[in-house]
């Protein structure tokens, strides 16, 4: 295959309009999948994707169009070029039309992709392979995923862009199971390379957990003070960023718009009780991310035309306000809501927040400590009311110590709701997801929240 | 309406080294000590658009190509992709997928083997669609979506409306070191278009009832699916929706549309059955269920109305194929028969590994760059063949809700308990619709509402629903799958208000 700097150039060079940006993103991964203490499957992937964004002057402004492939031939670069030319033709005039940035570098742009491979796990695995025996003399089932990711890419324009940015990323999830699989508790982890992950620390909050498990109780549903821990705090955060863009609001179909006002929106009211602080920041500790935004479609979320801008520090939520929504040049320009791309991470800190999970839990005098969220689905967007179950454990605690375990609960909430509904947290850390792995990365704290709506109980475990 | 005999597979597909790729693959894999090949040269071309009132705001073309090598050495798995489609690529897939296979072989205590299949060689198979919607002009779709959230502008009810469409063309060819080699073309196609009312009381939505299905373009016309029809009646029934009383939470009888417990019957039985969730193979993700393999022929899952098939080979079904990604030859079977549990969904190494003489063909990998895994066929409900119409299934409720299309959805991960809300809640009273009610959410238990089925609709009330978006594995895979149902009641379930939910 034809090199992705080399590819560019070329199809850059091949587009007869106004400008064209070609994003090529190179991936490389390995994984490893395993179920009651065996590997089930594994992989060592290379994926390429090559977008070729068209723009095209038409009558009254500029018209654009993808096409996206996974290669593209000597022999086919004129094609594709011409091809993005006419679907852009075919649109008409853009609604997200702003100039587009020219002549700018980020980054290594020469050197080649750094793939990853199976290597990564060169000491994870045997590791893991102890575990797995560890775990069958002790009756524990493990089931769980590793996977490995670097992903590099690359956007070059006509006007001049040339851009690279290099993103690895990796999760460790690890379920352990006993007593025929009665009971259950998950760990994750989320890592840049694995040399940081402690699987040691995974098997003893395992067996920890499935020995809390050892006494339980039925308990109803209601409303309880609830212990979140940092991951599904951050899965509780998803919905509350993927109904952000700026137009939806100003438009008066989103829970950030102001009721019975056409046209406001709720920026600067007060969402939380406390001065907390949800944002991304692609220079964050750990989380880093991309220093530029990259489109490749339009959308609610982006606009082709808004390729190349500097990833800046986005606010959503500012001491407890709400500050930002997601805007395109355009929008801003519509609605005044400046622009913010929502960027590639997630951090919610909360001012005074300290201590670990086991700090949180001493707080409580009677209530329930989580392990994970799970099937969180939109039920009502004018609310942001949300739907979801628990799982992986649930225990009750009594004067700041778990007493036992008890059923899961279906829960009804709205994340909007419950940001006034903080009665502590921890310190903020880098966390793994359970169910939204593509909210990207997050450093959430563990908190602690009043009257959680547990709406009904399952009978799963 | 059958036109596969004119369909074949496109020209450029068929000119890529199909056989030469896949044979070298295979003899690599075999020479290296592998016991088991499989090979698949795959284009998956997406197409997306959506239009913010009568604009685009987003369109998408983009498709995915490239080789996945699976092996089976010393009774475990690797498995190698990359995007490049050539015989030397092949050639190194299959030893990474050897020295992956080998790698894996410390971690693993389960000797991997395959349930046998009778050799299918050099087969075509081409799903039943009539326009290829890559083959139809960007500006023609464009005009079709626009004309129909354009018809609905003219409503004052509606503010705004958005349209989103996106058309699949999925062309693979397999090849396995049995002998079977299989190249497959299917177009599938969904289209949905949402009404907004904003307003005082802040805003109100409802999309079309319009099914996602295996057709091409045709699909947006007035004949498979009459769209014109149903844009027509939206803005009513929105402005109905605004004004609707919230309903008052409790137990009601619900007579469940096809558009909306095709949903229902994916989450709480097509998950359910997947044998590989019952044995634990996705506790980590996923989920397992509480159908585990002691319960099969004694679990009554549903009243005796109940009848549930598996099936790849439905007319139109998203899961509809002729041949599986692990070559198994589509099939049909019962899951449910007379409310009892009697069939799983198979892939060849589950259905060994439970002592099955043979798969019942539900392996599907979504990419070339992930590996085949059970996922679901077509899982539908068996409409009462002396049922009643749809007329008759109203005038049967005394105190109930009518609910039409899907909306939101979640189940736990032993598919246990469940909670959807839909697009339309129309109250019955005494055999007759009087109107709509609004904030429906109905949450049971699977089992408790299954058996509380107590009528189930004729064929004539019978629809063919499914999704696009059906998740399942790590890493990730998305497969489309099709559901269909006649509508049924079903007998005292519980209702939530789900703005009491919300309220605090």
């Amino acid at each position: 295959m034809i090199a992705p700097q080399e590819l560019i150039e070329r199809i850059t060079a091949a587009a007869d309009y106004e400008d064209c940006i070609v994003i090529v993103e190179a991936k490389t991964q390995a994984n490893l999948r395993w179920a009651s203490s065996t590997l089930t499957t594994n992989g060592v992937i290379a994926e390429q994707t090559v977008t070729v964004v068209a723009f095209v002057a038409v009558d009254g402004g500029i018209a654009t169009g993808s096409i996206t492939k996974t290669s593209v031939g000597l022999d086919e670069i004129a094609g594709i070029a011409k091809e993005a030319g006419l679907v852009a033709r075919a649109a008409g005039k853009a609604e997200d039309q702003a100039p587009l940035l020219r002549d700018k570098t980020v980054g290594d742009w020469k050197g080649a992709h750094n793939a990853t491979g199976p290597d990564i796990f060169s000491a994870f695995a045997p590791q893991l392979g102890d575990f797995f025996k560890k775990s069958k003399t002790d009756s524990i089932e493990l089931f769980g995923y590793a996977e490995h990711t670097h992903q590099t890419t690359w956007v070059g324009s006509k006007g001049g862009l040339r851009l690279r940015h290099d993103q690895p990323a990796g999760r460790l999830e690890m379920t352990g199971k006993s007593h025929n699989r009665s009971r259950s508790t998950w760990e994750g982890r989320a890592t840049r390379d694995f040399s940081d992950v402690d699987l040691a620390g995974v098997d003893a909050g395992i067996r920890q957990r499935l020995e809390w498990q050892s006494r339980s109780a039925a308990k109803a549903a209601g409303r309880y003070q609830t212990v979140l821990p940092a991951g599904s705090v951050a899965d509780l955060l998803a919905y509350l960023l993927w109904t952000s863009p700026a137009r939806d609001a100003a438009e008066g179909r989103s829970v950030y718009s102001k009721k019975g006002e056409a046209g406001k929106t709720r920026i600067g009211e007060v969402f939380a009780n406390l001065p907390l602080n949800i944002y991304s920041d692609p220079t964050y500790k750990g989380l880093e991310s991309s220093p530029f935004n990259v489109a490749t479609s339009s959308g609610p979320f982006s606009s082709v035309f808004d390729n190349g801008l500097p990833q800046e520090k986005w606010e959503f939520i500012k001491d407890g306000k709400l500050h930002g929504l997601v805007s395109t040049r355009s929008v801003e320009k519509a609605t005044g809501i400046p622009y913010g791309s929502g960027g590639d991470n997630v951090i919610m800190d909360i001012p005074g927040g300290a201590g670990d999970l086991n700090a949180q839990i001493a707080k409580v005098k009677s209530g329930l400590l989580l392990t994970t969220l799970w099937y969180i689905r939109m039920v009502d967007p004018v609310t942001s009311l949300l739907t979801g179950l628990t799982r992986d454990g649930v225990y009750e605690i009594k004067d700041g110590e778990v007493i036992g375990a008890v059923n899961n609960f279906r829960w009804n909430e709205s994340p909007v709701d419950l940001l006034g509904r903080i009665a502590s947290a921890g310190a903020t850390k880098v966390t793994a997801t359970r169910e939204f792995e593509d909210l990207g990365r997050t450093a959430t704290p563990d908190v602690i929240f009043d009257d959680f709506n547990m709406s009904t109980v399952s009978q799963a475990n | 309406m059958s036109l596969t005999q004119s369909r074949q597979v496109d020209p450029d597909f068929l000119a890529l080294p199909l056989t030469a790729v896949s044979d070298a693959a295979i003899q690599t894999g075999l020479s290296l000590g592998a016991s088991h090949v499989d090979i698949r040269v795959e284009r998956v071309r997406t197409g997306i658009l959506q239009l913010r009132d009568t604009t685009p705001e987003t369109q998408i073309d983009g498709s995915v190509s490239g080789i996945g090598v699976r092996v089976i050495v010393n009774g475990a798995w690797g498995f190698a992709s990359a995007p490049e489609i050539s015989a030397d690529k092949a050639r190194e897939l299959a030893k990474v997928a050897v020295a992956m296979a080998k790698t894996s072989g410390p971690l693993s205590t389960e000797e991997i083997a395959l349930a046998p299949e009778p050799v299918y060689a050099g087969k075509t198979w081409v799903s039943e669609y009539e326009i290829d919607p890559f083959d139809v002009p960007g500006a023609e779709k464009i005009v079709r979506l626009a004309e129909l959230n354009g018809s609905l502008l003219k409503s004052t009810a509606v503010n705004f409306a958005s349209a989103a469409s996106m058309f699949v063309k999925e062309q693979k060819h397999y090849a396995d070191s049995y002998g079977t080699s299989t190249t497959q073309q299917r177009v599938r196609i969904q289209t949905h278009i949402e009404a907004f009312n904003v307003g005082e009381n802040g805003f109100e939505s409802i999309r079309t009832l319009a099914q996602p299905a295996g057709f091409g373009w045709e699909w947006m016309g007035n004949t498979a699916w009459n769209w014109d029809a149903e844009i027509s009646e939206l803005p009513t029934l929105l402005a109905e929706k605004v004004a609707a009383p919230s309903i008052v939470a409790g137990k009601y009888d619900l007579l469940i549309h096809p558009s909306n417990l095709w949903l229902t019957i994916h989450e709480s039985i097509g998950h359910a059955t997947e044998l590989d969730r019952a044995l634990g193979y996705e506790a980590n993700y996923a989920g397992t269920s509480f159908a585990t393999v002691d319960n099969l022929n004694k679990l009554q899952y549903g009243s005796s109305l109940m009848n549930i098939t598996g099936d790849r080979v439905t007319p139109h079904g998203l899961s509809t194929v002729g041949y599986d990604d692990e070559g198994v030859e589509a099939q049909r079977w019962d899951i449910i028969k007379d409310g009892l549990l009697v069939g799983y969904q198979l892939d060849r190494r589950i259905a060994s590994r439970a002592g099955r003489e043979r798969s019942n063909g539900c392996a599907f990998a979504d990419s070339p760059s992930h590996v085949p895994i059970q996922r679901m066929p077509n899982v539908s409900l068996q409409p009462n063949p002396t049922g009643p119409d749809f007329a008759g299934l109203v005038a049967g409720v005394e105190d109930g809700i009518l609910i039409k299309g899907d909306n939101s959805w979640s189940i736990d991960m032993q598919r246990y308990n469940f909670q959807f809300t839909g697009q339309q809640f129309h109250r019955i009273k005494n055999g007759e619709i009087v109107g709509q009610v609004k904030d429906v959410a109905y949450q049971a238990t699977t089992t408790d509402f299954w058996r509380s089925m107590k009528t189930v609709g004729g064929p004539s009330t019978y629809v063919l629903g499914g999704a696009f978006n059906c998740g399942k594995a790590q890493p990730g895979q998305i497969a489309a799958v099709s559901h269909g149902c006649p509508a049924a009641v079903f007998d005292k379930v519980n209702v939530l208000n789900t703005v009491a939910e919300a309220g605090k």
